[in-house]
């Protein structure tokens, strides 16, 4: 049984740590609105780049001349798998979903006979699959150190995909990040970059966009200037919703935290007054039973 | 005058610039253009340099790197890279971009790139004549 002083001492150290998780939970929501305004200002560069594509890849007729970027390689042997995470943890699911994802799909593709290279961009999942995954680990990108992500992140990530490319060192590249969808809701999510996926667009919009643009310079060299643009915009986008998601996490990670400690401080004071009182009794018929026996 | 039409300058991270614009002159790859309502339908990619908007309040200079520009009959969005509203910046946001640009042009690898950041340069290089 532990002693009233061991109590008290309990009582004041879970006290110190719900301060600091109640802290974290304020920091979090804070920069969750930040993150999330961020997030949706990027929007309407996003939308407009998708829907300048769809136009162009739809006119481009034959795929014999398309760039590599649009229709692939002709092959799919060697996947680069660019996992997107944090550089802090403290944020409940929210690294280890993303790496559980990717380790599914690693070992998906592991077993189909493909080959794996894995770009870990942030520490924390590439922490998380060093284990099992670390071989197939090829490159790394920090993203320690910054207030918030802006385009240079996102080109960084970008140029190395680009060049990987260009040196054929894969065939198809997916991005991993968390998609935002509310502060308790965050979903892992795959998104394929090469060769690209491009958005559906639906019948009565595709006849509205259906004007005959002039092109200069060429439609080709155009879309080709496009595609590769559009990496570093998703990743972009990526590496945004991430980061409002990120914070979502830990802010509802630190929360529940926050009323675990509570809880549990409710309990042990409980605890601490049922022994105090106990003390008092005992000492006071050790008293009683003393004075009687005179 | 002519009438107006939307403006859009869209950077990245934000909407930079919606305007309704009475003209708008932009550094297209092929040459420079002047957009004014009623503009045929035109994509085009951007060469380093400065697009001047004019509205029915204001003339702005914008400085882009790069970017594409795509025109309907009522409506010209500029999906820039890398801008900035040239008189609503700090003088010195100038002598930034331009330092970033020559470190650009020792890492540029191919000709294409170095033509493009050396046109960045002598445009950046003509702003900064011009504020002085």
């Amino acid at each position: 049984m532990a002693s009233l002083k061991d109590l008290r001492n309990r009582i004041n150290s879970v006290k110190a740590t719900r301060k600091i998780t109640k802290a974290m939970q304020m920091v979090a929501a804070a920069k969750l609105r930040r993150a999330q305004e961020a997030a949706i200002a990027a929007r309407p560069y996003a939308e407009r780049m998708d829907a300048v594509l769809g136009n162009l890849a739809r006119g481009v007729a034959s795929p014999e001349g398309a760039s590599k970027l649009l229709v692939g390689t002709g092959s799919e042997d060697t996947h680069l798998l660019v996992m997107m995470t944090a550089e802090r943890g403290l944020c409940g699911g929210f690294n280890s979903n993303i790496a559980k994802l990717v380790r599914l799909d690693a070992k998906r593709l592991i077993k189909a006979g493909k080959s794996v290279k894995i770009l870990a961009v942030g520490r924390k999942g590439a922490d998380n699959l060093k284990r099992d995954l670390g071989k197939f680990i090829t490159d790394r990108v920090s993203l320690a150190g910054l207030k918030s992500v802006g385009f240079e992140q996102a080109n960084q990530v970008a140029d190395k995909v680009m060049t990987g490319f260009s040196d054929g060192e894969f065939d198809v590249c997916t991005i991993y990040f968390s998609k935002f969808e509310s502060v308790i809701s965050q979903k892992p999510t795959a998104l394929q970059l090469i060769p690209a996926s491009l958005p559906e667009v639906k019948g009565a919009e595709a006849e509205a966009e259906s004007i005959v643009y002039d092109y200069e310079p060429e439609e080709n060299e155009i879309l080709d200037y496009l595609l590769r643009r559009n990496i570093s915009t998703q990743i972009f986008r990526g590496l945004l919703e991430n980061a409002a998601s990120e914070q979502g996490a830990r802010m509802s990670a630190m929360d529940s935290a926050t009323r675990n400690a509570s809880d549990m401080i409710d309990n042990l004071t409980l605890i601490y007054n049922r022994q105090r009182q106990a003390q008092i009794t005992k000492e006071l018929i050790e008293i009683i039973s003393g004075a009687e026996a005179l | 005058m002519a009438g107006t039409f939307k403006f859009e300058l869209v950077s990245p991270e934000r909407i930079l610039m919606s305007v309704d614009a009475q003209q708008v002159i932009v550094p297209g790859a092929e040459g420079q253009f002047t957009v004014l309502q009623g503009h045929a339908p035109v994509i085009s990619t951007l060469l380093p340099g400065v697009i001047h908007v004019t509205t029915e309040e204001f003339k702005k200079t914008i400085f882009v790197r790069s970017g594409f520009a795509e025109v309907t009959a009522d409506q010209l969005t500029i999906l820039a890279e890398r801008a900035f509203i040239v008189d609503e910046v700090d003088p010195r946001h100038l002598d930034d971009e331009l330092e970033a640009a020559q470190q650009a042009l020792d890492s540029a690898d191919t000709d294409d790139a170095r033509l493009h950041v050396t046109r960045a340069i002598e445009q950046l290089k003509a702003l900064i004549g011009e504020a002085a």
